[in-house]
């Protein structure tokens, strides 16, 4: 995996989050608290600056400087969510160049840390799906945009939307949302599983 | 016996310095410390804010609550990077931690304390 593909990777990703920071938080205001927008915009400005300032050489490098830099800068779920994405994905670089394994030990950090399941109305429902069409060799953005919109359907059952019971069922989950960005941006910027 | 210490999680600054209030009264001696809300003092929890509640604190073993469930994810990534012993609670946030304290004020050990808060458990 090339590191200067995974740094316009997160490049990409930051532009998007802020430019769809004001409608994250839109999404989030309709079941949450209204702050995811602001949570990941804080965040990835955040890490943007700390690449620059360290301009890290490996690809393990860059997500362990990024999963580090949301972890203390996000504020939200978010924060110790993509926090532990990233630096589990940071570990998984550091012995293998697949980017379907990498995906996976995110995932995997995803799961471990907020305890929640495909099917629950949070981010994993848009990680998971990408990362089983990248296996089958065929992940697309419309992979990545029918996950984001499979999450409308469904009533949450982890996180803050989860307070609200039946009536989350008809909201996309913001967090599938910004991570349906993510997979976009990974593919826009060229890293693919090679 | 270990020195039995207090850290309270909550998303909002007041809120967290609010049970601590409750706390002292019953507990003037115990080891508590408190992360309230996020490093702008905005409503969330910190990964920096929890760490020096648990550095700060003087116990040895830290019992640990929190009101809604991203503060535990936070706690988390704090427990895996700290020396301490952690013991973190899914219980009623303001009832658990005031139990706790008045217990360890009261001179009981961690079992006993334990016992206590079993059937507070919520989450
Ligand atoms: N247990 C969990 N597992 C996986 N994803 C989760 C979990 N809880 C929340 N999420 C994701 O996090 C997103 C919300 O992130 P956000 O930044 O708004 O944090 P938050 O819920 O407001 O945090 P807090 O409750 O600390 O204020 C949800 O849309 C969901 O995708
Ligand atoms: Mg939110």
């Amino acid at each position: 995996m090339n590191v200067e593909a995974v740094k316009k990777w997160m490049i990409l990703f930051t532009e998007k989050v802020n430019q769809n920071k004001a409608y994250l938080s839109e999404l989030d205001r309709a079941i949450g608290d209204g702050d995811h927008g602001m949570n990941m915009a804080r965040g990835t400005t955040e890490v943007m600056a700390a690449l620059e300032a360290k301009n890290p050489a490996t690809v393990a490098d860059v997500f362990k400087l990024t999963g580090m830099t949301l972890v203390s800068k996000v504020g939200g779920a978010s924060g110790p969510l993509y926090g532990s994405a990233f630096i589990s994905m940071a570990k998984e670089a550091g012995t293998t160049d697949s980017l379907l394994a990498i995906l996976q030990a995110g995932l995997n950090g995803i799961e471990k840390r907020g305890q929640a399941v495909p099917g629950e109305k949070t981010m994993i429902d848009t990680w998971q799906p990408v990362i089983k069409a990248l296996a089958a060799g065929n992940l697309s953005e419309q992979t990545i945009a029918d996950a984001v919109a499979h999450t409308k359907e469904i009533k949450a059952t982890k996180g803050r939307a989860s307070y609200l019971g039946e009536r989350s069922i008809g909201h996309l989950d913001p967090g599938a949302v910004s991570s349906g960005y993510l997979f976009e941006t990974m593919l826009e910027a060229g890293v693919t599983n090679d | 016996m270990t020195k039995l210490g207090v850290v309270v999680v909550s998303h909002v600054p007041e809120i967290a310095a609010g049970v601590v209030k409750l706390m002292r009264e019953v507990a003037k001696d115990v080891a508590i410390t408190f992360s309230g809300g996020t490093d702008e003092n905005e409503i969330g929890t910190s990964f920096e804010k929890i760490q020096a509640a648990f550095e700060e604190n003087e116990g040895e073993t830290i019992l640990a609550f929190y009101d809604l469930g991203s503060a535990k994810m936070n706690l988390e990534m704090v427990m895996e990077l700290t020396e301490k012993e952690v013991r973190l609670y899914d219980t009623a946030f303001i009832e658990s931690s005031y139990t706790a304290v008045a217990l360890i004020q009261a001179g009981a050990d961690l079992a006993a304390i334990e016992e206590q808060l079993a059937p507070l458990k919520i989450k």
